[in-house]
Formats: structure tokens, sequence, C-alpha cells
């Protein structure tokens, strides 16, 4: 990590976005006070991470990003020995495991050793576990990590619920794109440095226009057309033409009046969070999962964009 | 600052653990029926050992062996524990890491007590006649030679990076103090380097404490015995602490 700073505001859904290697877990694990910083603080709901551990400690719940449940033992027996560790009143443990295992709706298989669980079962508990000691702050380590499509937007619906019902501050990292777009604001760290601070909107306003992608009759001829008419350059996408214009939502109407080569589809499509990481670091960032066919085509377009 | 309810927690987790491994109690069974019946038969005839019968003469020892690898082997899951993710709840939880080695020790000293004691049902068979306050005894002494055995697996565990040190550990250090520890041969008539070995082996004092209640002789006085693993087993946890405090 590299001279990084920033605040999180209570109740707030802050993520950490950035690919593999970029320094997300470091920084977790800083704030979690499971690593020391060579140089500079870190306060954590009023405590300093560095000389009072136990305080930060107990406000805090970490899932990380590996699993870190006991297989041989019940989802129940995982909770009691958390509330243990974590010195939940005798009166309360009961309740309070009904509580989480209802929230993340595992009940009904508490007894089942965890081995029996599937990857999102084993996700959910862990969040359960995490909230036990009723935590002000919640750490989500790359949350949705290998988890089936399902299993992710059943977790999002959780850290959602957090968020409304309890108020818990949720700091998290991830390197989907799709889900940063669920935070409040996100920090885009890279090599260790936040390169952009903002929220989601603002992010993609400040760095790209959106995209018309159309398929007419003639795509060449309506090229020309586009062109002449509104002075835009469409650029040939795989069998369409893709227009960059500052207000999508108004010129799409206005080209589907104006030209006059007959239009077959035409849509509109806003800019991602990839496109805020492509435009700020020239990479995408998960150019290391991508295809041979979406890299190609990946490289095009940024040669295009210079 | 000792938490209580930490050390239990850990202490918990790992009997309920080792009462869902059915495997490691039939070994707990097969080694005493290997040792008494095929290397105490075998030798039987060979040992001339004051009058003793060989039989009678290795059963401490077999005890002795079964505590050593059970307290190992629980100490060692604490490197399984980082490898699988365990231990970091417990590292990132507000308790002292202090918890979490007297805990780690106590646990592996109830299994190792617990494989004791089956391994002391053989008694009646091979004909060691045992009153209840001798029980009594042994069973004190188990924990307590389990207690220092695991912390000193634990020193061990926690230098160790992986799994792949394991078999390294248990030839150079768990079968060497095995052998070393007069469970299976009797001291008196030794040359002086093997001797010496045999009693730098802190091993040594509880396999004598242990013969000294069951068969009414051993070569150093009870109360030498009981200092030395004691002072053995607490030094151990002192050494430990520190080093599983370290971050990583």
């Amino acid at each position: 990590m590299d001279d990084v700073s920033f605040t999180v505001k209570r109740g707030e859904t802050f993520g950490f976005l950035g690919p593999n290697g970029a320094g997300k877990t470091t920084t977790i694990k800083m704030l979690c006070t499971l690593l020391k910083p060579t140089f500079g603080m870190a306060v954590v709901d009023g405590h300093n991470a560095i000389t009072e551990p136990t305080a930060v400690r107990k406000s805090i719940g970490i899932i990380f990003q590996d699993p870190s449940l006991d297989n041989n033992l019940t989802a129940t027996e995982n909770l009691y020995l958390h509330c243990l560790i974590y010195h939940v009143p005798a009166k309360e443990q009961r309740k309070r495991m009904e509580q989480v295992l209802e929230l993340v709706g595992l009940a009904e298989v508490k007894s089942q050793v965890v081995s029996t669980y599937s990857g999102g079962m084993k996700r959910r508990l862990e969040i359960a576990r995490g909230l036990l000691h009723y935590p002000r702050l919640l750490f989500l380590d790359e949350p949705t990590l290998g988890l089936d499509p399902q299993s992710r937007s059943h977790i999002w619906d959780y850290i959602g619920r957090l968020k409304a019902e309890h108020g818990i501050t949720v700091f998290m990292t991830t390197h989907y794109m799709e889900e940063a777009e669920n935070c409040d604001r996100i920090a885009i760290i890279d090599h260790g440095r936040i390169i952009a601070l903002d929220t989601p909107a603002s992010l993609k306003r400040e760095v790209r226009n959106d995209t018309i992608v159309l398929t007419t009759t003639d795509d060449g001829r309506a090229g020309e057309e586009i062109k002449i008419k509104y002075g835009l350059d469409a650029r040939r996408g795989d069998s369409c033409l893709e227009v960059e214009v500052a207000d999508g939502e108004s010129f799409l109407p206005e080209l589907s009046r104006g030209l006059q080569t007959q239009i077959k589809t035409i849509s509109l499509r806003k800019p991602t969070l990839d496109d805020v990481f492509l435009k700020l670091t020239g990479r995408e960032i998960r150019k290391e999962e991508a295809s041979g066919r979406d890299r190609l085509r990946d490289q095009a377009r940024r040669r295009r964009r210079i | 600052m000792i938490d209580l309810a930490a050390i239990y927690s850990v202490w918990l987790r790992d009997i309920i653990r080792s009462f869902r491994e059915k495997s490691r109690f039939l070994g707990s069974l097969a080694r005493p029926i290997l040792w008494l019946v095929i290397m105490g038969t075998g030798l039987r005839p060979a040992f001339q050992g004051g009058g003793v019968d060989y039989l009678h003469f290795i059963f401490p020892g077999v005890i002795a062996m079964t505590l050593i690898f059970t307290a190992t082997q629980s100490a060692i899951s604490i490197i399984w524990d980082r490898e699988f993710g365990f231990l970091k709840e417990m590292l990132v939880a507000p308790i002292p890491r202090s918890s979490i080695v007297i805990g780690k020790a106590l646990s592996g000293s109830t299994t190792a007590t617990m494989q004791g004691i089956i391994t002391l049902l053989f008694a009646p068979f091979i004909g060691v006649k045992m009153s209840p306050l001798m029980i009594v005894e042994v069973l004190g002494l188990m924990f307590l030679i389990s207690f220092a055995l695991t912390s000193l697996g634990l020193v061990i565990a926690s230098r160790m990076k992986s799994f792949e040190g394991f078999g390294t550990i248990s030839n150079f250090v768990v079968m060497p103090m095995y052998f070393l520890s007069g469970a299976i041969f009797p001291t008196a008539g030794l040359p002086l380097w093997l001797k010496s070995l045999i009693f730098m082996n802190r091993l040594s004092y509880g396999v004598n404490a242990m013969r000294k209640v069951i068969l009414g002789l051993g070569s150093f006085p009870m109360a030498l015995d009981l200092g030395f693993v004691a002072c053995f087993g607490v030094a151990m946890v002192g050494v430990a602490v520190p080093f599983c405090s370290r971050e990583g």
C-alpha cells in the first residue's frame, strides 16, 4: 500500500474496487488489526487500530475471503463458539443465534455439519457469524468470490438489509464491477493507490458518455449519415454501430426519427464501472479472466479510444 | 490476562471435534494391542528386568506412547487451523493470544488423557491390578504429561510453515523422545551416553512417575518427576505464546 487515505461515513456501504493484488486485502488486514502498517495510522469506530486493537476488534465483524468456519462442526456450534469468544451474554446467545440464522436463511439446516453446506451457504453462515456480536462495522473481503449468480444476489440482499434495518457500516472489497455499483461510495484502487473515490454515479458521469448501439439495414450508410447530420463518429462494432453521446436519453429518439437508413434495433448503454476503471488505468479490471476473444476486442476498443 | 470464556471455546471446539473423529479412537485401541500383544509377548522371553514381567514393564510406556502421539497430533492441528482458516477467526477476535495457546494446550491434554484412559482399560487383561486411588493418580499424571507434550507440540507447530514438515517432526522429535524415555527398556546398566540422553528427556520423568504409581518401581524420586514435567509444560506454554502471537 502506498499512501492511502480515506474516511468511511457511519452507516454507509463503502467499496474497495480493484484488480487482484491491488492491495484491497492488505488494507482490510490493517483495519482489522491483523497487520501493522509500517507508516501511518487507522482509526476504526473511534479506536486506534494500532494502539487499541482489542477495542477495534470488539466493534468490527469480518468475513474473510477464505472461509474460516470449522467444517466439522454444525452451524449452531460454530455460532456458539463465536458467542463465547466475543462474550455475548449467556442469556442473549440463543436469541441472537436464531436471529442471525433467520436473517441468512439457514435456520432449517442449523444442526447440520458445515461440511455438507454449499459454498454459498457457508458464506452466508460466515456473514451470520460476523453479526452475532452486533458489530458496528462489518468488513467483507470479496464476499461473493467464487459463488454462483443466485448466491451472489442473495448475499447482496442480506447486505442491503443489514444497512436498512440495523444501520451497520459496511466496508467491502470486490473486483466485480457490477457489485461495486451496490455501494454508496467506491474507492478505486490500483497498485496500492486510490485513484478515484466517489459515488458510483458520479464516477461514471465524470468518465464517459453514454453509448447508443444500433443495427441498421446498411451500417456503412447509416454511419456516414450520422457523421454528416450530427457530426458524430459512429464506430463499427460486431455487426452494429456504436455512437458516443453526452446525453443518450434525448439523443436516442432524435436519432431514430432523423435517420434515413432503416433502423432494425436501437439501444442505449449507460457507462459502467468497467469503463471507469478502463479510463483511469488503461486496463480492463478483469483482464486475467477475460477470454482471448474478449481480450482482442478490448484491445481494439482501447486503440480506438486513444 | 486470562480470558476463561475464550479458553473454554478453544477447548470445547477441539473436544467436539475429537468425539466426531471415530478413526482416532480406533487408533487408540489398535496401538496398545500392537505394543502389548505383539511387542510385549515377543520380547518377554528375552527380558530380564529385576523380576518384573515385560508386559507389565512396558505398560506405563505404552500409555506414555499414546499420550505423546495424541498430544502431538492435537498440537499439530493448529497448523491445520491456520491452513484452513479457522485460526483467523480466533486471531481477529478481541481475545488475548495466550488464551488460544492455553485453550489448545488444555484440549490436547484432555484428548490425550481420554486416549490414555482407553489404554488403561487394558490393565486387567495383562494382569496389572490397580486400586481406585492409583487410577486417580495415574489420571492426574496423564494429564500433566499430556499438557507438557501438547505445549511442546505447540511450540513446534508454531514454527512449522506447513504440513510437509510433519514426517520430519515425528521422526526427529516424537520417536526419539519415546525411545529415550525409558518406556521400552530399563535404564539400569545402559552406556553412559544413552543414559544421559534419557536423563535429559523430560518425558522419562513422566514415564518413571507412571511406572512408580502402577508397578511401584522407578529410578527417580516422585517429587523430581512431577517437578520436571510440570516445569517443562509451563515453560513450553510460555514459549508458545509469543511464538503464536506473531503476525501472519
